[in-house]
């Protein structure tokens, strides 16, 4: 929503996937992305009636689940018109009923939401009761040897730094965000990649082409000196190549899934509902508070 | 969705039942012939291209 602070111009990010597309968009990434969370949907033993695909860029999540028949019928809700969706809509402001939907995907779409804990709140209660929310999103870990290699670089030559890579959130903070989103069962979990480049502008060239360019709002508007990208390229190489030459980047893809409540689900017991006593699951003998055991 | 053999230009039913305001969460009402949907609470009108909703409100036609 326009009223939360913002981190990321989301108008930029448009800009920037539609220029990806011109290039010829790169979605290994978004590929592999999808096909894994196909393969956590095919297990789960549930016929999904009504899905959603929110945010995610590109077609191939909504194809994947269309070919593997993993929902009766999906709507593709995007902001972005190339994406083919069904509905145009902001991640941050979900025009979907409470109670309608009987999943939720997105793949690499909601750590470019300015709002995380709105949006995941907004998807929870757009589910059914006993609906799944699958999503994968970057997490911290994410291009850091990018940022390492151009903070130090920019501290170099120009003397101060100025951030270049998303503030991507870590694991243990997307846990509780879904828990106190109000879904059941929440399980994080981190799927880290590893991809090789030729060199840093390889990379750079493939971040354009998905549309990852930098899109925060606090990023610098002057243009990048040319001495500061040599120095970075040259840090990059440095610190985070192998010995055949070729460049490491990380991308760390967070795994976020929890179920709309539901009183068929795993509930806690009553406090004093235990029939078994602590001391026999133990094999010891119960003493009195206050008695030490071997005292 | 994915039925491919509706008429191109016309509103898939099923989205109809599903979609609320995004800034209200309130009912909209389906204008056939406008192609619109409206939401009554936000005073705000939803254009319909090609079939596709866009519910962002700055695209929204403003109601008095």
């Amino acid at each position: 929503m326009s009223e939360s602070p913002g981190i990321f111009d989301r108008s930029l990010l448009r800009a920037r996937r539609r220029r990806a597309r011109a290039l010829g968009a790169e979605t290994f990434l978004l590929d592999h992305v999808a096909g894994d969370l196909a393969e956590r949907l095919s297990v789960v033993k549930r016929h999904f009636a009504l899905a959603a695909d929110i945010g995610s860029p590109g077609r191939s999540v909504q194809d994947k689940i269309r070919v593997q028949h993993l929902a009766d019928h999906i709507v593709a809700i995007s902001d972005d018109a190339g994406v083919s969706a069904v509905v145009i809509a902001d991640e941050e402001a979900l025009p979907l009923a409470d109670g309608s939907l009987d999943l939720a995907v997105s793949a690499l779409a909601l750590h470019h939401v300015n709002d995380l804990p709105g949006a995941l709140v907004q998807i929870r209660r757009a589910l059914k009761p006993d609906g799944l929310f699958l999503a994968a999103l970057l997490g911290g870990e994410t291009l850091m040897e990018l940022r390492q290699a151009f903070t130090q670089a920019e501290a170099e030559i120009e003397g101060g730094v100025s951030p270049h890579v998303a503030p991507f959130a870590d694991l243990r903070d997307l846990g509780a965000l879904l828990q106190r989103a109000g879904f059941a069962l929440p399980v994080a979990d981190v799927d880290r990649l590893t991809v090789r480049y030729e060199n840093v502008f390889a990379l750079m060239r493939d971040l354009r082409r998905m549309g990852a360019t930098n899109s925060l709002i606090a990023r610098r508007r002057s243009p990048l000196r040319r001495a500061t990208l040599l120095r970075m390229t040259e840090v990059y190489a440095q610190r985070f190549s192998d010995p055949d030459g070729r460049v490491r980047a990380t991308f760390e893809v967070v795994w976020l899934s929890g179920w709309a409540p539901h009183e068929s689900q795993q509930q806690p017991l009553k406090p004093g509902s235990a029939r078994t006593r602590l001391a026999d699951a133990l094999r010891t003998a119960e003493l009195p508070a206050g008695e030490k055991a071997g005292g | 969705m994915t039925d491919t053999d509706r008429p191109a230009g016309s509103l898939d039913p099923k989205l109809l039942e599903i979609l609320v305001c995004p800034i209200t969460k309130g009912p909209l009402e389906y204008d056939a012939a406008r192609q619109e949907l409206i939401s009554r609470a936000a005073k705000l009108a939803y254009p319909i291209r090609d079939g596709i909703p866009i519910m962002l409100p700055e695209e929204a036609r403003k109601l008095d």
